[in-house]
């Protein structure tokens, strides 16, 4: 009876073995008309004359309305004005082919390439090892190789004046922040917040909440869990809510609108990009986080001759980073807002990033 | 024997129909998503323009099938008795991290080193798969349940341990690592197969896996236990008839406990391939969801070795493809959808084909009886 199981099994995966066995000579006809071709090395020649760039977004990469979107945006910049062939690529769900994406654009001839999120640094790095030849960047995190660009955000600085924002705006003098993850990424965000906030109302009492413990990304796309968060502090009193917690936010906006209360958006303009018109009045402002600022601005230095190896921090100075105007509920402070500026761009003001 | 040849012909035909019909559903999800199924199709086949693309493709398809055939052995071993080792995902986790941990605070000679750290995440993990078993045969807990709970703790256990006492330097202090693993953890990669069929090298990070002779071993050694000792035959009795086998002398609370174990110290295996062979360290980017992967695998290569090792090569294959669907414009999450539609037609197929093949062979049986024993009945 054994014997005649195992038979079962052997045979009924024969289909597969086939399909496997197609898989292996797909490869090896490829190669054969590939290896009469030089590899390697020649694509940074070839970009010379038609710039090809290639971008890997992080985990719940494009539509996220928000953080990817907004590098997307950089990119198709790249393409109008610079005249740029791009490619756009997202991660598997449990993010294991980071990696093996970046040597895919590396080995289709695009260079330079981009890799959104701080997930990327450790792939980012092994893939400039193996691809001197090519230029990389990476958002969110510091360069760790020679040919690799950090693009840097001073989030604590947008923050900043979100928290000026709030504190103005909450009459109770009660406000609220909540974060997807509790990492020191996020922190900043909180930081300069909480130094915003305290800047205008030194008593102002200031609702801390995580969503998830560091290493555990799922309070990025976790909204029924924001909204609980936000319920509570709205419950408890606070006015405004500051989140920085990716797609989680939509649950904060919900908590809001609920409450018939006002939250902040991050990364990027959340009145516009929200789809729900209902949610889109109590996004009183968003803090901006440019990263199409930082793709194109990389995009462009590439295409003039710049090499990797450095760290480009876009902060207030540049408008890397800001609040949105959209709605025109911040109109009326607006002169706060620009000296508060103006005294951290003039150095006056130095703002924490880190609680 | 005709009545094994068609009980075999028929599981082929289950086979075929059922992934012709996963061709055709899955058409239609690529079709509404917007893309073109046979650009689908070429894709999956496409490993690249390049030598040194295609021999990455090809590492990377195997890299992703090892973790994925220790996570269907794992889960297949707790089926083959009727117990539902949910808690898979759970005990690699920590088990992974321990391991990791363990493995950077010395320095020994290779194979000492990866022994070791190979042997702590069995520990670690059959420790884990302990719990759920003690609390089924001593307060009869339901180890679906429990597994699923004990997943809850465990993860969170392994992000707090790695931002906590098992942490080590950050790079770009944004994500969570333990410390690295010296260089003598690092498992030799097996990139040389790649000279005997005279393609060039991978270039990919960490190359072939060498955990691959491990993982080859380990299907051995599971389907010697499995099949070959009184152990594993009393493991499928117990779960193809608890009572029965407690009748006939086999201890059901020993052998509950014993394939959980078994299953847990496997499971914790799950990790170590990523983390020696490529990234060194349990970090923020370790692959989470093997352990709920693997029961698919299981399911899929009907918990027999052989066939775990097919569904594992299968759904890395489809993995694989993920960048190259993006290439043809094909959304890549049309690759969960073709994961999920095959699962699922090849578990009806299976039922189909066994019901077909009893029907048959009660026919043969009864015009067997009909022809033989004509008169004696009435006598």
């Amino acid at each position: 009876m054994l014997g005649k199981r195992f038979n079962r099994v052997a045979l009924g995966s024969v289909a597969g073995v086939m399909l496997m066995a197609a898989a292996a000579c797909g490869g090896g006809g490829g190669g054969t008309t590939a290896g009469q071709e030089p590899t390697g090395g020649t694509s940074g020649e070839a970009s010379k004359g038609a710039l090809k760039v290639g971008l890997a977004f992080d985990i719940g990469g494009r539509g996220d309305k928000s953080f990817n979107d907004s590098a997307y945006a950089g990119l198709e910049k790249a393409k109008t004005e610079l005249g740029a062939e791009i490619k756009e690529m997202s991660p598997s769900t449990d993010g294991s082919n980071r990696g093996d994406l970046l040597r895919q654009l590396a080995d289709a001839g695009y260079n330079p390439i981009i890799g959104v999120g701080f997930a990327y640094a450790e792939d980012i790095k092994k893939a400039a090892e193996e691809y001197p030849e090519v230029q990389f960047a990476v958002v969110d995190s510091a360069s760790n190789a020679p040919n690799v660009t950090g693009l840097l955000f001073a989030e604590e600085q947008g923050s900043y004046l979100a928290g000026v924002a709030a504190a103005t705006k909450a009459e109770s003098g009660h406000v609220g922040f909540v974060g997807g993850v509790e990492n020191d990424l996020i922190k900043k965000f909180e930081a300069g917040f909480v130094a915003g906030v305290k800047s205008v109302k030194s008593d102002a009492k200031i609702d801390v909440t995580y969503l998830t413990p560091d290493g555990d990304f799922s309070g990025f796309k976790a909204p029924d869990k924001g909204k609980v968060a936000a319920e509570k502090m709205y419950q408890s009193g606070a006015d405004v809510i500051y989140h920085a917690s990716g797609d989680s936010g939509l649950g904060v906006f919900q908590a809001a609108a609920a409450a018939k209360k006002k939250a902040i958006g991050v990364d990027s303009d959340q009145r516009q990009t929200v789809k729900e018109t209902d949610l889109q009045s109590v996004i009183m402002t968003s803090m901006l986080k440019r990263v199409d600022v930082g793709v194109f601005e990389f995009i462009k230095a590439f295409q003039g001759g710049a090499k990797g190896g450095t760290n480009v921090t876009y902060d207030l100075k540049v408008d890397g980073v800001g609040l949105a105007t959209t709605g025109g509920e911040i109109d009326d402070i607006k002169d706060k807002l620009d000296a508060a500026k103006k005294d951290i761009v003039d150095g006056k003001i130095t703002v924490p990033a880190k609680p | 024997m005709p009545a094994g040849l068609n009980r075999a012909l028929l599981t082929v035909a289950g086979a075929i129909v059922a992934v012709i019909l996963a061709i055709a559903i899955c058409s239609v999800a690529i079709v509404a998503a917007g893309g073109g199924p046979l650009d689908a199709l070429a894709a999956f086949f496409d490993f690249g323009a390049t030598e040194r693309a295609q021999s990455n493709g090809v590492a990377a398809l195997i890299d992703r099938a090892i973790p994925l055939f220790i996570a269907g052995l794992a889960v297949a071993i707790g089926f083959r008795m009727n117990l539902f080792n949910i808690g898979v995902e759970g005990q690699y986790r920590i088990a992974a991290i321990c391991a990791a941990y363990v493995g950077s605070t010395f320095t020994a000679p290779g194979w000492i080193q990866i022994s070791v750290i190979i042997i702590v995440a069995a520990l670690v993990g059959g420790f884990y798969a302990l719990v759920p078993a003690v609390m089924k045969v001593t307060r009869g807990v339901n180890e679906v349940i429990a597994t699923i709970m004990l997943n809850y703790i465990a993860i969170n256990l392994a992000s707090y341990l790695v931002r906590g006492p098992f942490s080590g330097q950050k790079e770009g202090d944004l994500t969570t690592t333990t410390p690295p693993l010296p260089e003598s953890a690092m498992f030799p990669d097996l990139n040389f197969v790649f000279d005997w069929f005279g393609m060039v090298r991978p270039t990919r990070a960490g190359g072939l896996w060498g955990f691959l002779l491990v993982a080859i071993v380990l299907g051995v050694v599971v389907w010697l236990v499995l099949e070959r000792t009184r152990f594993g035959f009393n493991v499928k009795a117990s779960g193809l008839n608890g009572p029965a086998a407690l009748a006939s002398g086999v201890a059901p609370k020993t052998m509950v406990i014993a394939a959980m174990v078994m299953s847990g110290a496997v499971a914790g295996l799950i990790g170590l391939p990523e983390i020696l062979g490529d990234r060194g360290a349990y970090n923020s980017n370790f692959t989470a969801g093997l352990g709920f992967l693997g029961i698919a695998v299981a399911l899929l290569g009907r918990n027999k070795p052989a066939g775990i090792a097919i569904a594992a090569l299968l759904f890395a294959f489809l993995d694989r493809a993920q960048g190259a669907l993006q290439e043809a414009h094909v959304p890549a999450s049309v690759v969960t959808i073709i994961q999920g539609v095959i699962v699922l037609l090849v578990v009806i197929a299976n039922e189909i084909t066994k019901r077909l093949a009893l029907r048959l062979e009660e026919r043969r049986a009864a015009q067997q009886l009909a022809r033989n024993t004509p008169v004696e009945v009435t006598a």
